[in-house]
Parts: C-alpha cells; structure tokens; sequence
C-alpha cells in the first residue's frame, strides 16, 4: 500500500474511494488477541453491539469468529462476554507466537 | 467596451468580486480590509450578486468557512488584513494542502505589536511558505486585474491552489484612482463556471476530504504541492496573456522598468514600485542610468525571470517592507540574492515603510544615491539599512 509515487496518488490525501477502510489493516497494532471459544459461546452478541471495531463476525444472528486485520486487542469483547460463559479470552500476541 | 471608474482598491476588489459573484463569501472585518467586505455586503443586499455571504465570529472561522464551501465544490472566497491573517494561519496551510482554489485579497498591514494598522508586508510575507500563490498589486487597477486573473489561476487543473491578492493598506486600499474594469457581461464570460475535481457533496462519487496522512504518504503530497507551485510559473503567464487580449492589459510574474541599458535598478512589490518610476523617470532626465524590477508573482518566486531581467545591472538594491529578524536580510532580499548566486552583481538591502513609514520620492532616491555609493566601493552592502529610521 505504501509504495506509490507522488505521480500516481490523488492529490490532498482525497481518498477516492468509499469505504475503503475496510481494506486498511490495523491488525498489527494489537498487543492481546482475543481468542473465542466457539462451544462456550451463547451468541449473545453483546461483543458484537460493544467491538469499537466492527471486527466480530457475525452470519445469520450467530457470531462466527473475529476479524484479526482490524481487531486492535482492545479487550471490551472479553469483558462485555457475560461472566458466567467467558468465551474470549484475551491472550498476549507474543505469546500465542511463541505457542 | 470597458468603463472607467473612480474607485479605492477595496472598492475596485470588491467590483471584482461582484462581477466573479463567488458562491461563497465569509468574512470578518478588520482594518484595512474592512471596506472591502463593507462595499460586497452592499452588494448582498441590494441583490446585485447571488453569493451566500457568511458573518464568522473571526478570521480563524472565516477561513474554515471557506476551506468547507471550497471542499463541496463552490468557488468560494475571503479576504483579511495583517493579525485578521495571523489568526486564520492554521487554516491557510490546511486550504494550501487540501488544494482548494480559493482567492484571498489581503489588504498588507503590520502585525502587531505594537498594534498598528498602516501598510508593510510582514503580513504575507510571513505565510510565504503556506503554498499559496501570492500575487502583489502596484495599483488598485492591478488590485482589480488580479482579483480577476486569480480565479483562473487558482482553478487551473495543473494549479489547484489557493492565491492570495495582496495591495497595500491604505496606500492603494483607501485611495481612489481612476481605473479601468471590464463591462459585466465580459467578466462574468472570463469567470465561467466552476466545476470542482472534487466536492463534498457529490453524493454519486463520494470522496474523503483531509484524512490522517503519516509516514507512509505525506511527504508524497508536499512533493505534489511542489509541482503545483511550479506549474503556476507558467499558468500566471497564460492567463496574464489572455486577460490582456480581452482587456488591453497584460500580467507577467515579473515587470521591467527602464532595465534594458540600466546599470543600477530596484527590486520592488507593491505601491512602491509605482513612486520608484516616477523617480527613475527624473534620475533618468538627469542622465542616470536606473531601472526597476517589479515582482508581481512573489510565489512561485520568478527565479529565472529576475536572474534574466537583471543580467545587465551591476548594483542591484532590494526594497523590503519587512523584516526577517534575525535573518542576514529582508525576505525578498534573500531570495533575490539567490537568485543572482553566481552573477556578477552587487546586492543591497533597504528595509522601508514598517508600520506604515512613508516611502517618498526623496527616500527612493537616496536610495539610488546609496547603490551609487556602494558602487564606488564607498558603502558596503554587509547589512541591511533601514530606510528613514531615526538615529
């Protein structure tokens, strides 16, 4: 993304594009993963209203996994998580490398 | 046809303006460029211009003000004076990098302090590296001629930013001359239509305006803000060209006066440079040789134009209204010398006019007697010299 020549890139920073957010990865800024737990989860979906992100994945009113490239690990899914299921854990990403 | 009027230079921008009739002008008064947006107003009410005319609670919001009219795509524009400017500063570099072709006449008046409200440049000249184009006016005629050329400067697709039309506070400001504007219908045919590249409410193509810009691009739009600079060199030389075919009066970057044969000239911008001329006409009828470099276009500076212009001249002496404290010289001294770097000329500095300081005829002239000096190896030009300063 970042290798184009000052000739080829719109001028004033104009993005042409709508939404092209979504393309942005922001995931490399994490320090903790959120790591979901597929059979403890109820669907809830109170990460889902929380995530600043937009970063749950949901299919059909279930959620279905986390988007990794724009998830920035900032935990509110694990503690909005209701107490009793606990389905994602936030886990330091030096450490899931390590596993 | 083209009529002629009796007007101030507010007056005759102002005119200009009715005839451009902006989509949008903001504004907040200050002196001297008060009457200008008094004189617009009047034509807002008596529904002589169709403009959306916006009352801001100050300058920093009359230039925000403009940026967003700008950015949906209207042609939109202001004007301001000395700490009205200082105040709108954030925002004239963010106009500049959003390339927004707005057009700004800037009446020059002196930054306080101590507060003061007469004609030097340290206005302008202190935002020389915000990326506007900056076009100085002798006269309230040039006032108005360049109002009208900074449209089509501004919003030439190889340009694409915002110009500033300065004249003199008071001096051209608040003194009527007589000049020459175009007929209605010609100045509204020489304005056109503007289509923005781009607008904010072009809900068909929808476009980001001024997101986060980091390591990974920023750099890349300074370098196009670069090319746009340079690209204006040539845009301000079309565009004088053509304004002179439909009005009679041609625009260069630059103005020779009597420098063909001259062995000593000034360098000038603004109302100065029309008294040098009267005063070179007088040392020329006692046989003097000396000459006169008027910079219309101080950005893009004229660097190849000056160097070119002033090849046969062995003293040049630079006339500045402001002064670069600390710097070795005025701001257009530097730039001058600069340009001459390599020549064989002698360059003198005279600071004048601060605060208002009346540059008389007598005061050009002993200008020219000092550059006599200096050219008889009697004077040296180390310093700057401070023209009429007490003590």
């Amino acid at each position: 993304m970042s290798d184009k020549a000052w000739t080829e890139i719109p001028m004033a920073g104009i993005i042409e594009e709508a939404g092209n957010a979504q393309t942005y990865e922001t995931g490399s800024w994490r320090t903790y993963r959120p790591v979901w737990d597929s059979g403890k989860c109820i669907h809830c979906l109170s990460c889902w209203i929380a995530c600043p992100d937009s970063s749950i994945l949901v299919k059909d009113g279930k959620m279905t996994g986390i988007d990794l490239e724009h998830c920035k690990g900032c935990g509110i899914c694990a503690f909005e998580c209701p107490d009793k299921i606990t389905a994602i854990e936030m886990k330091l990403e030096t450490d899931i490398a390590d596993d | 046809m083209a009529r002629r009027l009796i007007l101030s230079g507010n007056d005759a921008a102002a005119e200009a303006m009715r005839q451009i009739d902006p989509d949008v002008v903001a504004a907040f008064p200050i002196t001297p460029q008060t009457e200008l947006m008094h004189k617009f107003a009047e034509f807002v009410a008596d529904g002589d211009v169709k403009a959306e005319f916006v009352l801001v609670e100050s300058e920093h919001s009359a230039m925000s003000a403009t940026v967003g009219a700008s950015a949906a795509g209207a042609r939109a524009m202001t004007a301001t004076s000395a700490n009205g400017l200082a105040l709108m500063w954030e925002i004239v570099y963010i106009a500049a990098s959003m390339r927004l072709p707005i057009v700004m006449p800037v009446i020059n008046r002196a930054l306080s302090g101590p507060i003061n409200i007469h004609c030097d440049h340290s206005d302008t000249m202190g935002c020389r590296d915000s990326s506007w184009i900056q076009l100085y006016s002798e006269s309230a005629q040039e006032a108005y001629d360049n109002v009208l050329q900074a449209i089509k400067i501004a919003e030439h697709p190889d340009v694409l930013l915002p110009v500033m039309v300065t004249f003199d506070g008071f001096i051209i400001s608040h003194t009527a001359e007589v000049l020459e504007v175009l007929e209605d219908d010609e100045a509204r045919k020489w304005a056109g239509e503007y289509t923005a590249k781009y607008s904010l409410l072009n809900t068909d193509d929808p476009v980001t305006f001024g997101p986060l810009d980091l390591q990974d691009y920023y750099f890349e739009h300074k370098r196009q803000q670069v090319e746009a600079m340079k690209n204006a060199r040539g845009v301000i030389r079309e565009v004088g060209a053509a304004y002179g075919k439909l009005s009679g009066r041609s625009y260069d970057l630059i103005e020779s006066y009597r420098l063909e044969d001259a062995d000593t000239a000034l360098v000038a911008l603004g109302s100065t440079a029309g008294t040098t001329k009267v005063v070179i006409d007088e040392l020329r009828e006692a046989g003097r040789k000396v000459g006169l470099l008027k910079l219309r276009a101080f950005r893009p500076f004229p660097g190849e134009e000056i160097k070119a212009a002033l090849a046969g001249v062995k003293t040049v002496g630079v006339l500045d209204r402001a002064v670069s404290f600390g710097a070795p010289g005025g701001p257009l001294e530097k730039e001058i010398k600069a340009a001459l770097y390599g020549g064989e000329q002698t360059v003198g500095n005279f600071v004048y006019g601060l605060g208002g300081r009346d540059m008389s005829m007598g005061d050009i002239k002993s200008v020219f007697d000092e550059l006599d000096a200096i050219s008889a190896g009697k004077q040296s030009v180390d310093e700057p010299r401070f023209v009429g300063v007490r003590g």
